[in-house]
C-alpha cells in the first residue's frame, strides 16, 4: 500500500528586541546566568507585566510579511502549568485571539538539477500568536539549576496548517519562514542560540484516504537539518507501525538528531488543561489602521519577490538570483552595484558577487557588510573589464586585492601593471592565421554554420599572446580571416 | 484637652510640626511606644523596623530645619499592611508561605509615600493574601478590635484598621479586593477609602484578585484619608491597568466642593441582615444629608443578589493564578524532603498556605477548568457587567449612593466558623470592586455596646474629589472620629 504524510508545524521565533515583552530589563543571550532579571521576570511578589511595544510591532510586521489577517484588538492571556522555567506558574501568551490568522508561506522544492528552479507552493499559516519564553534548566546529577535569562524574552508561536507531504517541504518552509523573519528583522533565527525552534505533528494515511491518521508530536528538533531528518524518520517509522498491523499512538516524541532516533516523551493522557483567561493584568491594546500602516512601510520586499523581480528586469539566470536573493545584505550589495555599472552589465555584476565575492567572503569568514571591497568596485570592475582595459584573468587578480585592500580596480591595474597591452595587431593576425591553419576540423565545422566552432581557435591565440590579447579584437580578427578562408 | 500625640491627625500634627512644636522623631517615638505598650493586646502589626522608623524621622526633621519639608505627610507616621512591599522590608501576607521573604523593592505606592516624608514605618497583619473579613486568617495569629479585644477589628485589613483606631499609627495603607479597607473601617471606627480601580498603582500589591485589587487609605478623619490619597494616587508606567489622568487636589476639594449632593439609597442594601443598631444609625445619616438640602432617592441595584456569587468566581479564579508563583523554587517556604519537583510543589504548598487560602485555590482552578470556564468565569464576567450598569444607570439619577458599610458591627473571634457566614459580612462592599467604584467607610455613630458603625458613600469613578467632600460634610458636623477606645 502507498502512504501520504501530513505535517504541520509549530515553530517559535524569539523577536529581537531590546528588552523582554514585559518589563524593561534587558533581552540577550550569553550572559551570566540570571543576570537578565528583575521582579517581573523572577515573579516577585507585587510585580506585573507592562506590554512592550516593539514586540508587539514585530508580530504585526510578520504577519504583514505573510500575508495574514492582523487582529484588531491585542488580547492577552494566561497559560497555567507549573514548571520551575515559569516564575509565575503561568505563561502570558494569546490564547482566542491570536494577534495573526491565515497568511502562507511560500516555498520553493529541490528543482530537478541544482541550477534549475523547483515548484513553488504556498503553506498555508493557521495563525501566529505572541507570547513570554521560559526559563533554561540545568540538570545535573544531584540538582537541577535554573536560568531566568531566557524568560520573558518575546516569543512568536507560528503555526502553519497541516498542508505539507514531505521533509523537503518543511525543510523548504522553515527556510523561507527563516529567511522571511530575518529579512524583517524581526528575528536573527539563529537555531544554535534557539531563536527558532520547531515541533512537527506528522501523520500518515494510506494514499487516497482524506480523514487524518493519528498524530504524533515530534519535538527538540534543533536545526533545519534535523526537522528534515526527524521527520522523514517519522514517517517511516509510522508507516513501518502500519505495514506490521500496528496503530500510531497519540504522543509526544523526542527526536536525537545525533543518534537520528526518537523516544516516546508522554502519551495524550498526560495531556495539560491549562485554565487559559484573558490576563487581568494586562490591558486589551487596540491596534488601528494607522499603526498597520506605520509597519506596513517598513515591510520589505521578500526573497521570492526579489528573485522574480531580479529575473524580470535584469535577466539574470536561476543560478544567479537563487544564490542572490536569500541574504538581504548581498541582494542589496548586488543592485547597487548593478545600477553603477549600468544597463546591460548586471549579469557580470552578478557573476562577480556569485562567484568571486562569495568565495572570498566565504574564505575570510566574513559577511557581505564586512567586505572591504564596496558596490562601485565591482562596478568599474566589470566596465574596465568590457573596455578591454583589463584582461579576465587580470580582472581576476585586480578582484582578489580589491577584497584585501579595499582599493579601486583602476589602482590596482595602475600599480601592478594589469592594464592590457593588447598585442599588435599584425602579430595578432599572425596568431590567428596559425590557429586556423592547425585545426582543420574546427575550420570545417565553422564552414558548416556551427559558430561556437570560433572559439577553438581563440586558447591557441590567448596562449601565443600570453593573455595579453583583447578578447573582442581576437574574435573580429578571427572572424575576418575566416570569413575569407 | 488635646487628645494624645498618637490619636492625633495628619492635619493637626502637620501644624505641630511645622511651628516646631513638636518633631518628626519626638511623635514617631511617641507612636512606637504606644506600639510597644498596646500591640501585645491588638497585635496589629506582623513586624516592625524601629531604627529605620527613626532614621527617616530624623531626615524628615533635617529637611523641615532646613525649609525643605516635602508636604503634609513629611514626618507622619505611616504604616503598610503586609501585602505592600517596602524595600529591605519583610513582605509576609500574613502568610507561613512568605513568613521569610524580604522585599527587594518598594512598592509604587511605597516610594511615593517615601517621596512624600513620611516616615513608613511597621507590616500590618492582615488576613493569609487579604483573603478574609476578620484579620483571623493570618498565620501569625489574628489582630483584634481596639474597641473590644475580644472582637475581631474586620478583615482583611484588620490591622491597617486597629493600628490607626488604637493609636499605632497615624494613617496606614490597606487593600480593598471585596471590602477589605471599608469594613475593617466600619469595625474600628476609622476612615477607609477604597480608590477608583486604575486611581492607585498596584505595582508591588501581592496581588490577590488583580481586576478587583485596589490600594487605599485608612486614616482617623475623611481630610487625613484626602492627604494620602493625594499622595499615593496617579499614573504609574510600571502597572498597565493604571489611569492616565491628572489627579486633582483632594484636600482643596473638600472646602471647594460643595452639595448639596443627590444621594441615592439603594433599597436592595436594607435587608435582613442588618443590625438594627447599624440600620438607625445610617438612617440618621440619611437624616442629616436631607437636613443640608440634599435630594435622597431611594433607588435600585437589581443584581445586587449576584454580587457574592459573580465576586467569589472571579476573584478565586485570579487568586488560583496569582498564587501559582509561590511554590518554593525562587523565594518563601520550601519544604523539606521532598521527592521530585511535583512533590516540592504540593509539600511546599501544603504547608505553606493556610485553609482559607488552599480553598479559594481549589474554587478558583475548579472555574477556570476545561468545560467549566464559560459556564463559571465567562458567565460571571457578564454577570459583572450587568451589576456595573446597575451602578451607572443609578447614576443618571443621583451623585453618590449612600449605604451601611457592615450589616453588623465587630462580632466575636472565633464566632464565625462558616466561611460563607465570613463572606456575607462583605455584601455591601462587594458590589463596588465588582464595578470599579470609588466608595468610603467613616464613622457614623455606636452601638449601645460602644462598638463603631461605618457608613459607606459610594462615588462615581475617578469623582474621589465629590466623594470626600461629602464624607467630610458629615464629619465636620460630627464627632464620632475623636471617640478613641481605652487600651
Amino acid at each position: 500500500m502507498n502512504y501520504e504524510a501530513v505535517i504541520g508545524l509549530e515553530v517559535h521565533v524569539q523577536v529581537r528586541t531590546n528588552s523582554k515583552i514585559f518589563t524593561r530589563v534587558a533581552a540577550g543571550y550569553g550572559h551570566a546566568e540570571n543576570t537578565l532579571t528583575d521582579p517581573v521576570i523572577l515573579a516577585l511578589p507585587g510585580a506585573l507585566p507592562v506590554m512592550n511595544k516593539a514586540a508587539l510591532d514585530a508580530i504585526i510586521k510578520a504577519g504583514l510579511l505573510l500575508g495574514c489577517e492582523i487582529a484588531p484588538v491585542c488580547k492577552w492571556d494566561r497559560k497555567h502549568y507549573f514548571y520551575p522555567d515559569s516564575p509565575k506558574n503561568y505563561q502570558i501568551s494569546q490564547y482566542d485571539q491570536p494577534m495573526c490568522r491565515g497568511g502562507a508561506v511560500e516555498i520553493e522544492l529541490p528543482g530537478p538539477a541544482r541550477n534549475v528552479m523547483g515548484e513553488h507552493k504556498k503553506i498555508p499559516l493557521t495563525r501566529i500568536h505572541l507570547e513570554e519564553d521560559v526559563g533554561k534548566l540545568n540538570h545535573g546529577a544531584a540538582e537541577s539549576l535554573v536560568d531566568y535569562n531566557r524568560a520573558g524574552t518575546p516569543l512568536m508561536e507560528i503555526v502553519s496548517e497541516p498542508a505539507m507531504h514531505t521533509a523537503e517541504e518543511a525543510f523548504a518552509f522553515l527556510t523561507s519562514l527563516r529567511a522571511t523573519m530575518v529579512y524583517g528583522g524581526i528575528s536573527d533565527c539563529d537555531m544554535e542560540k534557539g531563536q527558532l525552534r520547531c515541533d512537527a505533528n506528522i501523520s500518515v494515511r494510506p494514499t487516497g484516504q482524506t480523514t487524518l491518521g493519528t498524530k504524533v508530536e515530534l519535538k527538540n528538533l534543533n536545526s533545519i537539518s534535523f526537522v528534515r531528518d526527524g521527520i522523514a524518520h517519522e514517517i517511516k517509522r509510522q508507516i513501518a507501525l502500519l505495514e506490521r498491523g500496528g496503530t500510531v499512538e497519540q504522543e509526544t516524541r523526542d527526536y536525537d538528531g545525533q543518534t537520528g532516533l526518537s523516544q516516546s516523551l508522554r502519551s495524550k493522557e498526560m495531556a495539560h488543561d491549562y485554565r487559559y483567561f484573558p490576563d487581568p493584568d494586562l490591558m486589551p491594546v487596540k491596534v488601528d489602521e494607522a499603526w498597520k500602516a506605520r509597519l506596513r512601510a517598513e515591510c520589505p520586499e521578500l526573497p521570492f519577490e526579489k528573485q522574480r523581480r531580479f529575473a524580470a528586469s535584469h535577466q539574470l539566470p536561476y543560478t544567479l538570483t537563487s544564490v542572490l536573493v536569500w541574504d538581504k545584505a548581498l541582494a542589496d550589495y548586488f543592485e547597487e552595484a548593478a545600477s553603477l555599472a549600468g544597463p546591460g552589465r548586471a549579469q557580470a555584476v552578478g557573476n562577480w558577487i556569485v562567484n568571486d565575492l562569495l568565495r572570498e567572503l566565504g574564505g575570510a569568514k566574513l559577511e557581505v557588510g564586512q567586505a572591504k571591497v564596496r558596490p562601485a568596485h565591482v562596478a568599474a570592475l566589470v566596465q574596465l573589464v568590457e573596455a578591454g582595459t583589463v584582461l579576465a584573468n587580470a580582472a581576476k587578480e585586480i578582484f582578489i586585492e580589491m577584497f584585501a585592500t579595499g582599493e579601486t580596480p583602476e589602482a590596482i591595474a595602475g600599480r601592478r601593471g594589469l592594464n592590457a597591452a593588447p598585442a599588435d595587431a599584425g602579430e595578432l593576425e599572425l596568431w590567428c592565421r596559425d590557429a586556423i591553419a592547425a585545426n582543420a576540423k574546427a575550420l570545417a565545422e565553422f564552414k558548416a554554420g556551427k559558430d561556437s566552432a570560433i572559439n577553438a581557435f581563440k586558447g591557441p591565440v590567448m596562449k601565443a599572446a600570453k593573455g595579453k590579447a583583447d578578447p573582442k579584437l581576437v574574435d573580429s580578427t578571427l572572424r575576418r580571416l575566416l570569413a575569407a578562408s | 484637652m488635646a487628645a494624645e500625640l498618637f490619636f492625633q491627625t495628619i492635619a493637626e500634627l502637620g501644624a505641630l510640626l511645622d511651628s516646631r512644636k513638636l518633631s518628626s522623631a519626638e511623635l514617631t517615638r511617641a507612636v512606637i511606644a504606644r506600639t510597644k505598650a498596646v500591640d501585645g493586646r491588638v497585635h496589629a502589626f506582623n513586624s516592625f523596623d524601629e531604627a529605620g522608623a527613626l532614621a527617616s524621622a530624623a531626615a524628615s526633621d533635617a529637611r523641615r530645619a532646613a525649609g525643605q519639608a516635602r508636604g503634609p505627610l513629611d514626618g507622619i507616621p505611616v504604616g503598610l499592611k503586609d501585602v505592600i512591599a517596602a524595600a529591605g522590608q519583610p513582605l509576609t501576607a500574613s502568610s507561613k508561605i512568605l513568613a521569610n521573604y524580604v522585599s527587594p523593592y518598594d512598592a509604587t505606592v511605597t516610594a511615593r509615600l517615601k517621596g512624600a516624608g513620611a516616615v513608613v514605618w511597621g507590616r500590618l497583619n492582615c488576613d493569609e493574601f487579604a483573603m478574609g473579613s476578620s484579620t483571623e486568617n493570618s498565620a501569625f495569629g489574628p489582630a483584634s478590635n481596639p474597641w473590644d479585644l475580644a472582637r475581631v477589628p474586620g478583615g482583611s485589613s484588620g490591622g491597617s484598621a486597629a493600628a490607626v483606631a488604637g493609636g499605632e499609627l497615624i494613617a496606614a495603607l490597606g487593600s480593598d479586593t471585596g471590602g477589605s479597607i471599608r469594613q475593617p473601617a466600619a469595625l474600628c471606627g476609622v476612615v477607609g477609602l477604597k480608590p477608583t480601580y486604575g486611581l492607585v498603582s498596584r505595582y508591588g500589591l501581592v496581588a490577590f484578585a488583580s481586576s478587583l485589587d485596589q490600594i487605599g487609605p485608612l486614616a482617623r478623619t475623611v481630610e487625613d484619608a484626602a492627604l494620602v490619597l493625594g499622595a499615593i494616587a496617579g499614573h504609574d508606567p510600571l502597572d498597565s491597568t493604571s489611569f492616565q489622568a491628572d489627579i486633582p487636589d483632594y484636600h482643596a476639594g473638600l472646602k471647594q466642593k460643595k452639595g448639596p449632593w443627590r444621594i441615592g439609597i439603594p433599597k436592595e442594601y436594607f435587608g435582613t441582615g442588618l443590625d438594627p443598631a447599624v440600620g438607625a444609625a445610617v438612617e440618621a445619616a440619611i437624616a442629616f444629608y436631607r437636613s443640608q438640602g440634599c435630594e435622597i432617592k431611594e433607588v435600585s441595584l437589581p443584581h445586587t443578589q449576584y454580587c457574592l456569587d459573580t465576586y467569589y468566581i472571579i476573584a478565586t479564579a485570579e487568586a488560583s493564578s496569582n498564587l501559582a508563583r509561590f511554590d518554593g523554587i525562587r523565594y518563601g517556604h520550601r519544604a523539606s524532603g521532598a521527592k521530585d519537583v511535583v512533590d516540592l510543589y504540593f509539600q511546599s504548598r501544603a504547608e505553606g498556605f493556610g485553609p482559607e487560602v488552599k480553598r479559594r485555590i481549589i474554587l478558583g482552578t475548579y472555574v477556570l477548568s476545561s468545560g467549566y470556564y464559560d459556564a463559571y468565569y465567562l458567565r460571571a464576567q457578564k454577570v459583572r457587567t450587568l451589576i456595573r450598569q446597575d451602578f451607572l444607570s443609578a447614576y443618571r439619577e443621583v451623585d453618590a449612593l449612600l449605604t451601611p458599610t457592615s450589616p453588623t458591627p465587630a462580632f466575636k473571634l472565633g464566632e464565625k466558623f462558616d466561611p460563607l457566614a465570613l463572606y456575607l459580612c462583605d455584601i455591601y462592599t462587594i458590589g463596588v470592586n465588582l464595578a470599579g467604584l470609588p466608595a468610603l467607610s467613616l464613622p457614623c455613630g455606636f452601638t449601645p455596646a460602644g462598638l463603631p458603625i461605618g457608613l459607606q458613600l459610594i462615588g462615581q469613578p475617578f469623582r474621589e474629589s465629590e466623594l470626600l467632600a461629602m464624607a467630610h460634610t458629615y464629619e465636620q458636623a460630627h464627632d464620632w472620629h475623636r471617640r478613641h477606645p481605652a487600651l
